[in-house]
């Protein structure tokens, strides 16, 4: 299966390029390199999680001290409040945990892990940043125009959405859309150059079994999302045609039908879940395996499972419809298929303990996140099987209860999964260690107070308590909970103050942390046997054979506990 | 590139197969004409299904393309029968047992000029 | 100055062949998921018919014949290419890129036709998804002719001959949705 060119002259052939010190624009701006890249979609994520953490700020002190001026914001209106709360979640989802996850660990390990020299197509690349980047900028516009930012949730559900007469926000619904759709292209493009990459350009001797896990996860996250999303973008231009054409697709008085955007939505929306998801699995097992000091137990099952659960994903999305007026025989259907889901998943969590056991663990900062990632997504995993049976979602359907659900599987995903990534690769991209005490107060600074936030709302939603509520003072039944209110919310400031940790912990160690080398942690797999560290452009000066599976950590009759992918035999 | 040698055919045989395709377009144009409701049917859609193929196999070259290109397509088309048969139910019809969706039981159509 | 990940092919197909699979495979689902709800809502309001019943089947037709024409000059090329006759591979696009423009052009007078006669975006949910389905598929018309022509260009020097035929790969995908677009808007309606 490997057609390559021979190892002789695979060089990263510089000869006849100039490579005098590029322009600053040329450097950091208008780079095709698949490192400068990742970085990019990096620090975008990294500041849209900024704001998208404020606006939750913002949002909980209204819910703590409904009315009360909140500082660095105001007054919180009815109408901003639905706004926050639209944005968070879909900052969270399309602009922090897509772009980290999958476009800046994906641009960046991809073309490492695999042993080549950048992105088969490195101007695309750079176009989907670009295109990436308007899309963030018309969002932070869409909140900022006149009459405020859309408020009809990020799943947009018509006719809220469709008519400004509902929605009151005209401009901020447009641009709203259309910083969606835009993020999807951006998407779409960079997806065929992961995984054309990953199929084609592996080093020679890289068989398919040889591919690290993450870059599997990667590459299955990106056939997912180009699968699913295509509906929902000739959706999604059937409700900018709504919004601003005079068209009717989803208004019923004149032949459309709303509940038909919902299917499109949450077509892609539930594979859309797992994009995020696998990522940060495949993160996950990277870094169980080097702090463990031992093979992937079952890599071909976790494989295998990965397709099933990737094929299973388009086959569950009802689900968020259960009491949207489905066919009742229909909400058997997707609860057979939602129930089942849940079973690679756990099998994935079980193999990842199985690789624990026995092994050489070493309690460094990214082990830790990876341990949490997995205790705190089983959390989410198994409060996600009481609402995926039709029966009992009657009940905790927009109850806090799902909110706290998929805050135990979005908060690993997105957040856990990015801190385990950064706090391992690091060294990589920076050259630096990071300060592992700091890493570690960092990390139950975060931790203990997620939890505190998390638990309590899962109480309030079996107590009755709804989203997308603005002041639950005025329901008698709820208010007596005011004190649950404040208590997760103050958990919440305690937990963003701790991200300072972070900041300075990233900022100081990029500027004076101690020098890494290139392979700090011991680790198999190719990103670490780079010619520099932090790798230069064409990251080697060789390109790398491959001669055996990533995961050789402890073989027997080797002296030392690693066995790098490169090494001849 | 050169596993793509063996799609080298004379030019004559795409002649041919787009007469073949010439010939169920109008296959297909002279069905309704009958305005038999299941021969128009089969004649418009069953032609377009197998004009779809022909140029899916033939000028697309998926007959000599390696196997898991026809799956990925095969694939994305059962994704869409899925989307079809999940979303049907609701969208499709506008009435059931025990509930009808009113604005769709009268005629609904509304001019704007 | 192309990177060496470019050349390598370990998945057994050529780089930008393989990305143009993706590209339609995406595309299948987009247009998929459009063409799916049409018939999902055209089934449930048979008071469609009515409207349906004004397109023109004869205007689709020609448009049929005419990408289908198109389909085979843009293979046509590909074998020229694959021969390594770059001079007939850009006049075989070329003559595609014609069969794009009368398309469009058969296109723009019949929407003018039926917009004349009050049959607009707004007037009916049929003609909604109507120009919005052959509205999203002339833009991929145009896109591509616009790309055969950046291809041709090359072509003609006898440079980048491979991209040939990626975009006919492209192009017959564009046929292929506009195959199921005839029978659903002009014939079986």
């Amino acid at each position: 299966m490997a057609e390559s060119v021979g190892v002789g002259h695979e060089h990263a052939d510089h000869g006849h390029h100039d490579h005098h010190e590029q322009s600053f624009f040329h450097k950091y701006l208008w780079s095709t390199d698949h490192k400068m890249i990742a970085m990019q979609y990096l620090f975008t994520g990294m500041a849209m999680a900024v704001i998208g953490g404020f606006f939750a700020y913002a949002f909980r002190m209204q819910l703590a001290f409904p009315g009360m001026e909140v500082p660095l914001w105001g007054i919180v209106t009815p109408a901003e409040y639905n706004s926050l709360v639209t944005n968070h979640g879909a900052i969270m989802i399309f602009w922090v945990a897509m772009p980290v996850l999958i476009a800046a660990f994906g641009n960046y390990l991809i073309p490492l892990m695999v042993g080549c020299d950048d992105m088969v197509f490195p101007k695309i690349n750079r176009l989907s940043y670009q295109i990436f980047l308007i899309s963030a900028i018309v969002l932070l516009a869409s909140m900022v125009v006149e009459n405020g930012g859309f408020g009809g949730a990020w799943t947009a559900y018509p006719p809220l959405s469709a008519k400004h007469e509902y929605s009151l926000t005209p401009l901020g619904s447009s641009l709203w859309i259309v910083a969606v759709a835009l993020e999807f292209v951006a998407f779409l493009l960079g997806g065929i150059n992961f995984v054309t990459t990953a199929m084609n350009s592996r080093a020679p001797g890289m068989k398919l079994y040889d591919i690290p896990m993450v870059i599997w996860m990667i590459v299955i996250a990106s056939v997912l999302f180009m699968a699913s999303v295509g509906p929902l973008i000739a959706g999604a231009i059937m409700l900018f045609m709504d919004m601003n054409l005079g068209t009717h697709f989803y208004d019923p008085n004149a032949g459309g039908d709303p509940i038909l955007w919902q299917h499109l939505f949450w077509f892609f929306g539930h594979p859309e879940v797992y994009v995020v998801l696998l990522p940060a699995i495949g993160i996950t097992a990277e870094i169980m395996c080097t702090f463990a000091r031992k093979k992937l137990f079952a890599y071909k099952t976790v494989l295998y499972t990965t397709f099933a659960t990737g094929v299973l994903s388009f086959t569950v999305w009802a689900h968020h419809q259960f009491v949207a007026g489905i066919d009742p025989r229909m909400a058997h259907v997707f609860t057979i298929t939602t129930l089942l889901i849940s079973i690679p998943i756990a099998e994935m969590m079980f193999v990842f303990i199985a690789t624990l056991y026995g092994g050489d663990i070493h309690f460094k900062t990214p082990m830790l996140w990876a341990l949490a990632f997995i205790a705190e997504f089983l959390i989410g995993g198994v409060t996600g099987i009481f609402l995926g049976a039709s029966g009992a979602d009657i009940y905790f359907h927009d109850t806090y209860f799902v909110l706290a659900h998929f805050h135990y599987t979005f908060f690993p995903i997105a957040i856990i999964g990015t801190f385990a990534g950064l706090t391992y690769w690091f060294p990589k991209m920076f050259g630096r260690m990071m300060n592992d005490t700091l890493g570690k107060i960092h990390f139950w600074g975060t931790i203990i107070p997620f939890n505190c936030i998390f638990i309590p709302l899962f109480v309030l939603g079996a107590a009755g308590q709804h989203r997308r509520i603005f002041d639950f003072t005025h329901y008698p039944e709820l208010a007596q909970y005011q004190d649950v209110r404040v208590f997760a919310t103050m958990a919440l400031i305690v937990m963003l103050l701790f991200q300072l940790v972070f900041f300075y912990n990233f900022i100081m160690s990029i500027r004076k942390g101690k020098e890494a080398g290139p392979n700090p942690w011991k680790a198999n797999t190719l990103e670490w046997t780079t010619s520099q560290t932090p790798p230069g452009h064409g990251n080697w000066e060789e390109l790398p054979t491959v001669y055996r599976g990533p995961y050789e950590y402890n073989a027997p009759g080797r002296d030392k506990d690693y066995w790098p992918q490169n090494e001849p035999a | 590139m050169s596993d793509h040698a063996e799609a080298h055919h004379d030019d004559s045989h795409y002649w041919k197969v787009y007469f073949i395709l010439l010939a169920l377009l109008v296959v297909s144009i002279i069905g309704p004409l009958l305005e038999i409701r299941a021969v128009t049917l089969i004649t418009a859609f069953g032609v377009a299904l197998v004009k779809a193929f022909l140029v899916a196999k033939n000028f697309m070259h998926l007959n000599v393309e390696k196997q898991y290109v026809v799956y990925l397509m095969a694939t994305m088309l059962v994704f869409m029968l899925l989307f079809f048969a999940g979303a049907a139910p609701d969208v499709m019809k506008w009435e059931g047992d025990n509930w009808v969706k009113p604005f769709v039981a009268q005629e609904s159509h509304v001019e704007h000029h | 100055m192309r990177p060496i990940a470019t050349t390598r092919s370990a998945a057994g197909v050529p780089t930008g062949r393989l990305a143009v699979w993706w590209v339609v495979a995406s595309e299948i689902v987009i247009f998929g998921g459009l063409l799916a709800s049409y018939i999902m809502q055209r089934l449930a309001h048979d008071e469609w018919a009515e409207q349906a019943a004004v397109t023109d089947w004869r205007i689709g037709g020609f448009n049929t014949l005419v990408l289908l024409s198109s389909s085979l000059s843009a293979v046509l090329g590909h074998q020229a290419a694959e021969r390594g006759d770059g001079k007939r591979a850009a006049k075989m696009l070329y003559i595609t890129c014609l069969g794009a423009i009368v398309f469009i052009c058969v296109k723009a007078f019949e929407w003018s036709m039926e917009i004349s006669h009050g049959y607009t975006l707004q007037s009916n949910t049929f003609w909604s998804f109507y120009y919005t389905a052959a509205g999203i598929h002339a833009l991929h018309v145009i896109a591509g002719a616009i790309i055969m022509l950046i291809v041709a260009a090359d072509a003609k020097k006898n440079l980048e001959l491979h991209r040939v035929e990626l975009i006919g790969i492209y192009w017959h995908f564009v046929d292929i949705v506009w195959i199921f677009l005839f029978p659903l808007l002009y014939i079986a309606k």
